[in-house]
């Protein structure tokens, strides 16, 4: 019996070692590492697909959430490295812009309906691609507001929206749901807030300085930072959770506003598919945080799922990855399945959305409203910038006092001039 | 010629002890070796790397976060080893005793051991929470309580497995020793610390070195418990993470979006690697000496 096991123990062993240098392909093959965890299931499957149709090997591999930067640091490094890559924000360009091939005129780029979402770094090169792109602002239960007495029409400001937000929390004994779901400051919801909420910030200064970013400030001015502060004291005083109880979090905000207990839901358009079976009227509405105008605000859209190819990768390889990504948003299967996941793609031939909030975002804009852009993806060294935020926050929810929210202001304005010396010094 | 291969052992010995040491050589020398040479390097990728010098090292030592995440680990080391040991021993001499159930309550003891740091932190977060929410605050907003709750919780998890050891340890004490001091009358308070502890000295010196440099190395459970909250936020904009310890902080640094931090992160990891390995083997040697011969 022992002799058996070592034998078996033996045999394990040297397959383990000779197993990896058995795979080498001559044509071309595409290993796409991918940013999104939910897209996972369809990426393989489309994979699968595309292989059994053309005989190309492509890989896909998913980076658990939160860990693209370090998974990506790591295969990079390998022989056989991704060849197709995300590279979703500046910081990312600065990181990893030079391993891209410039995209200018290649066959995806041509197929694209928009230049929006492209990134684009210093020499102008076009080192990445929007693949889908998103918004976010606040998801509404119109038929809660409705039980409340109220319409949906009162909200077309701050004040409107203060007025509804606050009569339901009063009266949420009474109504049986409060108005706003919990507002979590742990690693799973803080970036609502952080990467999300704060953006309203960015924007507003944007527009007073009349033009968007390009690339990312040195300092900020940290002008709205009291409307910032408006709309986040609304969500975390009028809601089902006590603000001291935030910090470590535990409360599923999702299944609070699915199962009708709170009105309002600070969240994005990936939400839809979760939300809509619950609350079929589902809609999305702005950051409404007092600025003057903001009635003629409209989501926040951008993206941070941009494709780069690996310029390190063969030319059969590149070749094989464009003809790839090629077919992943004209083939009318691959394309139907890629949209249902992802929303929406920017694409000539992308079959047409059908999620509700990316539908309001593209209503808002055609109503004249000004689209808010995602400048929070220039957030420099981003998570040391959300960490130090979170903390702040975390000790202003626990007590709301105004040192405490000289405390945020400090993480998220000088903290933006201190990270960005820290990432270009 | 014909004498190598006479005895077996000679002849399949590198066959057999093959494997391991590749996979040794692979895993632990070859990246011990380029972890050294790295940190005098400016890099992005390990294929790619740009000879750069002490820099690394002079920003290492430059960088406060570093100086106090040293400081704080020291502390939590020391105070953590203490009480880790000292509730072990107890433990162990408490269920060498005869007390019925003693198997029962050893198994219990050790389980904790075999639960993930990971998951341990967020549980841990989880209970405390619950207490310290009663009362309006939270684990992430005092120092203090992020100090106190790692070691609660490394107490929780280390307590168990250093009491198997002493339990062996206890269990080796010769019997005509205790005997003997028995029969001259020795108390018990006499007998253990004139007898007992003495002939447990091997298991103490193995117990502190493992807590010690445990102490030091800890990563998991720091960052799921608190991850380095709550920060001091400076005027200037940078922070202090006050429960962040050494490994945290070189994690930290390393992933850090600054194109020299790699570098940097990688000389705090070699500085890191000679204080624990220079302390653990000075530890080592000063219990040594206090180890008697049976």
């Amino acid at each position: 019996m022992k002799k058996i096991l070592a034998l078996a123990l033996t045999l394990v062993m040297i397959f383990a070692l000779a197993v990896p240098a058995a795979s080498a392909a001559n044509d071309g093959s595409v290993y796409w590492l991918n940013f999104k965890p939910e897209l996972d299931e369809t990426a393989q499957a489309l994979a699968a697909k595309y292989t059994e149709a053309t005989g190309v090997e492509v890989k896909v591999v998913t980076a658990a959430s939160g860990t693209y930067s370090q998974t990506l640091t790591s295969e990079m490094d390998k022989k056989a490295a991704p060849t197709l890559f995300i590279i979703g924000n500046q910081a990312g360009v600065k990181e990893w812009g030079e391993f891209a091939m410039d995209l200018t005129d290649t066959a995806i780029a041509n197929e694209l309906n928009t230049d929006a979402y492209n990134l684009y770094d210093e020499d102008g090169r076009l080192v990445s691609i929007g693949y889908c792109y998103e918004c976010y602002g606040i998801i509404v239960n119109p038929d809660l507001i409705e039980a409340a007495g109220h319409s949906m029409d009162e909200i077309k400001n701050f004040d409107g929206l203060k007025a509804v937000a606050e009569d339901i929390h009063v009266r949420a004994d009474e109504l049986g749901f409060d108005a706003f779901s919990s507002s979590d400051m742990d690693g799973s919801s803080s970036w609502r807030f952080t990467g999300h909420m704060i953006n309203l910030e960015y924007v507003y200064e944007e527009r007073e300085a009349g033009a968007v970013w390009t690339e990312c400030p040195a300092e900020l001015t940290g002008n709205y930072m009291d409307n910032f502060k408006n709309l986040f004291d609304l969500c975390i005083n009028n809601s089902l959770t006590d603000p001291k109880d935030l910090a470590t979090g535990g409360h599923d905000a999702e299944a609070e506003f699915k199962s009708g207990k709170a009105a309002f839901f600070v969240n994005g358009s990936w939400e839809y598919a979760a939300v809509s079976g619950d609350v079929p009227n589902a809609t999305m509405i702005p950051y409404y945080c007092g600025v003057e105008g903001e009635e003629k605000a409209g989501l926040n859209c951008g993206t941070e799922n941009c494709w780069a190819i690996n310029d390190t990768a063969s030319d059969a390889d590149k070749q094989a990855t464009m003809d790839f990504m090629v077919w992943l948003v004209t083939d009318p299967e691959a394309s139907a399945a890629m949209v249902e996941q992802l929303g929406i793609m920017p694409y000539k031939s992308a079959v047409e959305s059908t999620n509700g909030f990316l539908n309001d975002a593209a209503a808002y804009t055609a109503d004249g409203c000004y689209v808010m852009d995602w400048a929070t993806n220039y957030q420099p060294n981003v998570d040391d910038y959300r960490a130090a935020l979170v903390s702040a926050l975390n000790q202003y929810c626990a007590d709301q006092s105004d040192a405490n929210w000289e405390l945020v202001k400090t993480a998220a304005i000088d903290g933006w001039a201190t990270q960005y010396a820290a990432a270009n010094g | 010629m014909k004498g190598i291969f006479k005895n077996p052992m000679r002849r399949w010995g590198w066959f057999f002890l093959g494997p391991v040491t590749a996979a040794f050589c692979i895993g632990f020398v070859w990246p011990f070796f380029q972890g050294i040479y790295l940190s005098f390097c400016k890099f992005k990728l390990i294929s790619k790397t740009t000879w750069v010098g002490f820099d690394n090292y002079v920003q290492a030592l430059k960088d406060a976060s570093f100086m106090h995440s040293f400081w704080y680990t020291a502390l939590f080391a020391i105070v953590s080893l203490l009480f880790i040991n000292v509730l072990g021993f107890a433990a162990a001499y408490a269920l060498t005793q005869g007390i019925k159930g003693s198997n029962l309550y050893r198994t219990v003891f050790f389980m904790p051991n075999l639960i993930g740091g990971i998951v341990l932190g967020y549980i841990w977060s989880m209970i405390f929470d619950g207490i310290l929410s009663r009362y309006g605050t939270s684990i992430l907003l005092e120092t203090k309580y992020g100090f106190w709750g790692l070691i609660i919780l490394m107490c929780w998890q280390q307590i168990g497995y250093m009491m198997i050891i002493y339990i062996a340890g206890l269990q080796s004490v010769p019997e005509d020793m205790l005997e003997a001091a028995k029969i001259d009358g020795a108390t018990k308070r006499q007998t253990l610390f004139r007898v007992t502890i003495p002939n447990v000295m091997p298991s103490i010196t193995i117990c502190t070195f493992l807590s010690l440099t445990n102490g030091f190395k800890l990563f998991d459970q720091n960052l799921a418990l608190t991850a380095g909250q709550p920060f001091i936020i400076q005027p200037d904009g940078s922070t202090v993470k006050t429960t962040e310890m050494l490994a945290l902080n070189i994690y930290n640094t390393f992933y850090g979006q600054n194109s020299a931090s790699k570098g940097v992160g990688q000389a705090k990891a070699v500085l890191f690697f000679i204080l624990v390995a220079g302390l653990g083997l000075a530890q080592l040697s000063y219990t040594r000496k206090r180890e008697v011969q049976q």
